[in-house]
């Protein structure tokens, strides 16, 4: 029941986001909408990922944003778009959610321990992490040892972005 | 100046300087204990940049320059890279692949594990703080 009430309060907080003309009130309602996806997270029992959510999204997103909009105009402008272009942006809107959800019949349920995702390493991991390891955390076990190379990737991956924001940003060197 | 603002100044300082020690040690505490509970070096080394970011934006960009300076706020966003990627050199140097823990020095596999994934979480966090005050001097912008 409650999952039902965050999936609705996530909708209506993604498409009052994009709504809003206030660009201040868009960034807020973000910074709302990665507070529910850290609630929603936390339902699916991944407490790591809801505890990444609700610090990236929910807290330094939402400060990046604002002083990135604090160099920019705070309303939007008005737009119109004609008619015909609107009829034409739903109908391919809804062509694609169609073709998506079709293919997501094929998925297997929800949870299914015979599903490819859960039969391949991921026993693997879940059995032997403590004893090859040697730490009580599977997710750290999986992201700093089994998969060390990847988060790795990653961190120079936030580097590069530093690195490439100095160098458009930066007056002088 | 009225009144009024000068007292909002005071409490976001008063605030502010109780407010980021306690910010900083969870950060630590959250990079420490990320191999026994939810956290790890993502997670800490965000906290870690939202500490500095409130002072910034509480004290303005001059004082926070004066607490981190240019060049230490560069380094510190190169340095965690750079720790990460020397503990794989160092597994190689003792005999193992890039990156396999258990080819180092250590009593067992699991404690030579649990060492060097703290050093690496740390090196994350390292680099993940830097990169987020970095960001915050070069896109925000004082109020007048």
């Amino acid at each position: 029941m409650i999952d039902f009430a965050l999936l609705f309060f996530l909708v209506v907080c993604a498409v009052a986001a994009i709504q809003m003309r206030d660009l201040l009130s868009s960034i807020m309602l973000l910074g709302i909408y990665s507070f529910i996806m850290a609630v929603v997270w936390t339902r699916l029992n991944a407490v790591d990922v809801a505890f990444t959510e609700a610090s990236v999204g929910a807290g330094i997103t939402t400060i990046l944003l604002i002083a990135a909009l604090s160099r920019t105009r705070r309303m939007e402008t008005k737009q119109c778009v004609p008619p015909a272009n609107l009829l034409i942006y739903g109908t391919v809107i809804l062509l694609t959610s169609a073709v998506l959800l079709y293919g997501t019949l094929d998925m297997p349920t929800y949870g299914d321990p015979g599903a490819p995702a859960h039969s391949h390493v991921a026993p693997r991991y879940l059995e032997k992490s403590f004893e090859e390891v040697g730490v009580p955390n599977v997710v750290t076990a999986v992201l700093a040892s089994y998969r060390g190379y990847d988060t790795l990737g990653e961190t120079t991956v936030i580097f590069g972005a530093g690195i490439c924001v100095i160098l458009l940003l930066r007056r002088k060197i | 100046m009225s009144e009024r603002s000068a007292y909002e100044h005071v409490i976001k300082r008063a605030m502010t300087k109780l407010l980021v020690p306690f910010i900083q040690l969870f950060a630590f505490y959250v990079i420490a204990h990320g191999d026994i509970g939810p956290g790890g070096g993502f997670q800490g080394g965000v906290i870690l940049g939202a500490g500095f970011i409130l002072y910034v934006i509480t004290f303005g960009m001059n004082e926070g320059r004066k607490r981190i300076s240019r060049i230490t706020s560069d380094l510190l966003s190169a340095a965690g890279v750079l720790v990460y990627a020397t503990v794989g050199f160092v597994c190689m140097a003792a005999g193992g692949h890039y990156l396999e823990y258990a080819a180092l020095p250590f009593s067992s596999p699991q404690l030579a594990g649990h060492l060097a994934i703290f050093v690496i979480e740390l090196g994350v966090g390292i680099t993940v703080a830097g990169v987020m005050i970095t960001l915050y001097f070069l896109i925000g912008r004082e109020l007048k």
